[in-house]
């Protein structure tokens, strides 16, 4: 019993000293890995944390007091209202990346939007559309917003599936659960996702989203948080973001 | 407040109980009367859904049941429509969810009757059938009572495995729990704390009601 507690014990003592605490959406998991180790690897000692989830969701959270040090959001909505809000600087607020909206189908699908546009989600062999929840991320936001420009929603929203953020819709997509999904191009290059089709939106029907990352005031390594923002703006931490389908700022 | 989920979530709850009544009782009867040597393994499998995080489940479900796997395109081809995000898929999973809910206080009861009056039963020509639905059922009637309003409440409260296979489509899969979920995390705390309070209530009276009538000599007319 005592080495079992032991055991458990061991990783956290291993582990001594603050990490960075990063909330990031859940659009960026696979590219806020990669930003997280090459910030570690820039700065001996320095560790980062993240937690994934809808950018709406960790607005919440903030707003009830969770401490993040650093707040990676899917858009600049939530960031702004949380600077007005007072739970951060205007001064620590930058756009990192510009997310774009896509069409997701599964290998295989006979469904058009190349062609067709994005019409083609009409067509009866397309039971089920997985976005996320409009209510909490902003590719949900955006995905809906497409949806109705593009004049279909009407026709489509009886089929539409919400994930609890964008991680869970592109689970439903890929698990083919889904016949097609509205997902930031972001995530579509990882994974079972990566043998899919994906067909970008014009701008007129999905404008790029500007994202925002945040030092939040009650962060407990502000110094670290502000060195992690100015690296998103650096040279190594842009490629990572082009290479996850980002247009950069 | 969401009426539309509550309501979706009663429904859920109802047809739950209804199926696990009818999948429970033989079940149960089985668990309490057989001899089978193996019975242990079957009731592990039975309270699984006890331990096992509803994430899990909803994993496992959607894993074996998505629409690519040959049984979930025998459930397509059976129920006409896709198991995920839909009304029959959330029956399905409320089902297993809840089967040790129901099915362990039917055991328990039908083992508690005494097999003297089982016994008599036959011996005055009642079939195995007969002696069981006008023996045992009615001197199992409490427990009977607990597992079906256990089984609704279990469900009404469900929210995992919702989550994790409903997809959130109002008036077919977002039952209230996820109603409360979806107003939390978009800061609706007025209308959460609405629907909140109003399930807060239901499940509260409905167990009341359960405790009020196991009392002893309130349900029990065999007059032991």
């Amino acid at each position: 019993m005592l080495a079992l507690v032991a055991l458990a014990a061991a990783p956290v003592a291993a582990r001594a000293g603050t990490p960075l605490s990063v909330a990031a959406a859940a659009s960026l998991r696979g590219a806020a890995e990669e930003l997280a180790r090459a910030f570690e690897a820039a700065r001996p000692g320095a560790r980062v944390a993240l937690s994934f989830g809808a950018s709406g969701t960790f607005f919440a959270q903030l707003q009830n007091g969770a401490r993040f040090d650093v707040f990676l959001s899917a858009d600049r909505e939530y960031p702004d209202r949380l600077v007005a809000g007072g739970l951060a600087a205007a001064a620590d607020e930058r756009v990192y990346a510009l997310g774009t909206l896509v069409v997701w189908l599964p290998p295989g699908s006979p469904v058009d939007i190349a062609g067709k546009g994005l019409a083609a989600l009409a067509s009866p062999c397309v039971k089920r559309i997985a976005i996320a929840n409009p209510a909490v991320a902003p590719f949900g936001r955006a995905a809906e917003a497409a949806l109705r420009r593009a004049g279909v929603h009407e026709a489509v929203k009886d089929r539409l599936v919400l994930g609890t953020s964008v991680g869970q819709a592109a689970h439903f997509a890929s698990t083919g659960a889904a016949d097609a999904a509205l997902l930031p191009r972001s995530l579509t290059g990882e994974g079972e996702l990566a043998h899919g089709t994906v067909v970008p939106l014009s701008p007129a029907l999905a404008p790029p989203i500007e994202q925002s990352a945040l030092v939040l005031s009650g962060a407990r390594e502000p110094a670290l948080a502000r060195a992690f923002l100015a690296f998103l703006a650096g040279d190594r931490a842009r490629a990572i973001l082009a290479r996850y389908g980002y247009r950069l700022p | 407040m969401d009426v539309q989920a509550l309501l979706l979530s009663l429904q859920l709850a109802g047809l739950t109980t209804l199926v696990l009544l009818a999948l429970g009782l033989p079940l149960a009867w089985w668990l309490a009367s057989s001899r089978f040597r193996l019975k242990f393994l079957v009731e592990a499998v039975v309270a699984l859904p006890l331990v096992l995080p509803p994430t899990v489940l909803g994993f496992y479900l959607l894993a074996v049941l998505g629409p690519r796997t040959p049984a979930g395109r025998a459930w397509e081809a059976v129920f006409g429509h896709p198991f995920p995000f839909s009304f029959g898929g959330l029956l399905a999973a409320s089902v297993l969810y809840s089967l040790p809910f129901a099915v362990q206080p039917f055991a328990a009861a039908l083992a508690g009757v005494d097999r003297r009056l089982v016994e008599a039963a036959h011996t005055l020509g009642a079939s195995r059938l007969g002696a069981f639905v006008r023996v045992m059922l009615p001197l199992a009637w409490p427990g009977v009572l607990a597992g079906a309003v256990l089984s609704f409440a279990h469900t009404l409260g469900e929210f995992g495995v919702v989550l994790m296979v409903g997809g959130n489509i109002p008036g077919r899969t977002r039952t209230v729990s996820v109603a409360i979920f979806d107003q939390v995390e978009a800061l609706e705390y007025a209308a959460a704390a609405r629907t909140a309070g109003l399930l807060l209530a239901i499940s509260f009276s409905v167990l009341a009601l359960v405790y009020a009538v196991q009392r002893p000599g309130v349900l029990r007319w065999n007059g032991r």
